[in-house]
């Protein structure tokens, strides 16, 4: 039994802590708490996007304007970002994302591998700070370490939260 | 059909004081500039896509200030799935005016997928957008005029516009963080960043 299961909870506090009250995100099954706790807080907004790129100039914005804001996205995402990530770079604005990770521990799709093995290079190349997490005991502290990086010292940062924690997903025929 | 400076001008002219501005690269940028410096406006100069999502997200964080987007049409037609975006959080302070010459100015004059089939409008409205239209002639200049900066939107302008070469103007820099952090400080009535 893992006595700190509810790691979507405490990541959650987390945000609130910092000032983020703005959650935009392509839906991912390693967030769908998280999404969750976000949509039933009244002082956060919640933005789906149609796709990940959109969350980089949209939490830039937002930042502009005062709010603070994190994108919650899938591995295969983070290559949809690739170019907008100069953006938070070029202006040095703070950029913070949360990424669940596909394609590694587990995986059973091949067709996830590639981008998931290459979303720690992608995001190094565009001058990301990668945190990565493996136990769900030190989720918590890992959100908030790369939050108060990113916003503190208007950076971009990511968590990755491996697979190997989150569960491969499981798929059966029939 | 419009001429693009001419046109922004004027349609500038009409800016109320509190309001933020936005263009995208390329010569929304250039044609903003030539209009003179403004500390509420924030210029693109790259990021191909990114100028709407970051209009929105300004818009949310900034609901009681007018903001409008000036965008090409290539611009707008590399990120469509925004509008989808913008008309699902129905930001009532946020315009988008599309500076439509149906060509890649920047880059010869190619055209762009509005010479052909595309209408940017019906786009927009399809994502829905609560107010759209698309306009090419002086008679519509006071509607849209009204539709940029006062009526309830979110709100899709498309005005078609002559294609061709205008002088470059540039911005108050081109290093994203000095027009970023005057743009930021500017917005929120401080001096700290």
């Amino acid at each position: 039994m893992n006595v700190s299961s509810d790691w979507p909870q405490e990541v959650f506090s987390v945000l609130i802590a910092q000032g983020i009250d703005l959650v935009a995100h392509v839906p991912d099954a390693g967030h769908t708490a998280l999404i969750r706790l976000a949509e039933e807080h009244s002082a956060v907004d919640v933005i789906t996007l149609t796709t990940e790129e959109e969350g980089v100039g949209l939490l830039c914005g937002a930042w502009a304007g005062g709010r603070k804001g994190v994108l919650l996205i899938q591995s295969s995402g983070v290559g949809n970002c690739i170019n907008a990530l100069a953006l938070p770079v070029i202006c040095r604005a703070p950029f913070f994302t949360i990424v669940s990770m596909r394609g590694e521990w587990g995986e059973f799709i091949p067709w996830q591998v590639p981008m998931g093995l290459g979303t720690p290079k992608v995001l190094g190349a565009m001058d990301v700070e990668v945190f990565r997490v493996s136990e769900k005991q030190r989720v918590a502290e890992t959100v908030s370490a790369a939050g108060s990086f990113a916003f503190n010292t208007r950076r971009s940062a990511a968590v990755l939260l491996s697979q190997q924690m989150l569960g491969a997903k499981q798929f059966k025929e029939g | 059909m419009f001429e693009r400076r001419t046109l922004v001008t004027h349609l500038l002219r009409q800016r109320p004081d509190n309001a933020l501005t936005v263009s995208s690269l390329g010569s929304p940028t250039w044609d903003i500039a030539s209009t003179g410096d403004n500390p509420l406006h924030f210029s693109f100069i790259g990021t191909m896509g990114q100028a709407a999502p970051f209009a929105l997200g300004l818009a949310i964080a900034q609901p009681n200030k007018r903001v409008v987007l000036f965008a090409g049409d290539g611009e707008l037609l590399m990120s469509l799935g925004i509008l989808a975006t913008i008309a699902n959080q129905a930001p009532g302070n946020l315009a988008i005016v599309s500076l439509d010459n149906e060509s890649y100015g920047e880059t010869g004059g190619q055209p762009t997928a509005t010479a052909g089939p595309t209408d940017l409008e019906a786009v927009a409205k399809g994502c829905g957008f609560s107010q759209t239209c698309t306009a090419n002639s002086e008679k519509d200049l006071d509607a849209v005029c009204d539709q940029i900066w006062t009526v309830k939107g979110p709100a899709f302008i498309n005005l078609k516009i002559v294609a061709g070469p205008s002088p470059l103007v540039f911005p108050y820099s081109f290093d994203g963080a000095t027009a970023m952090n005057r743009f930021r400080d500017a917005v929120n009535n401080s001096g700290r960043t």
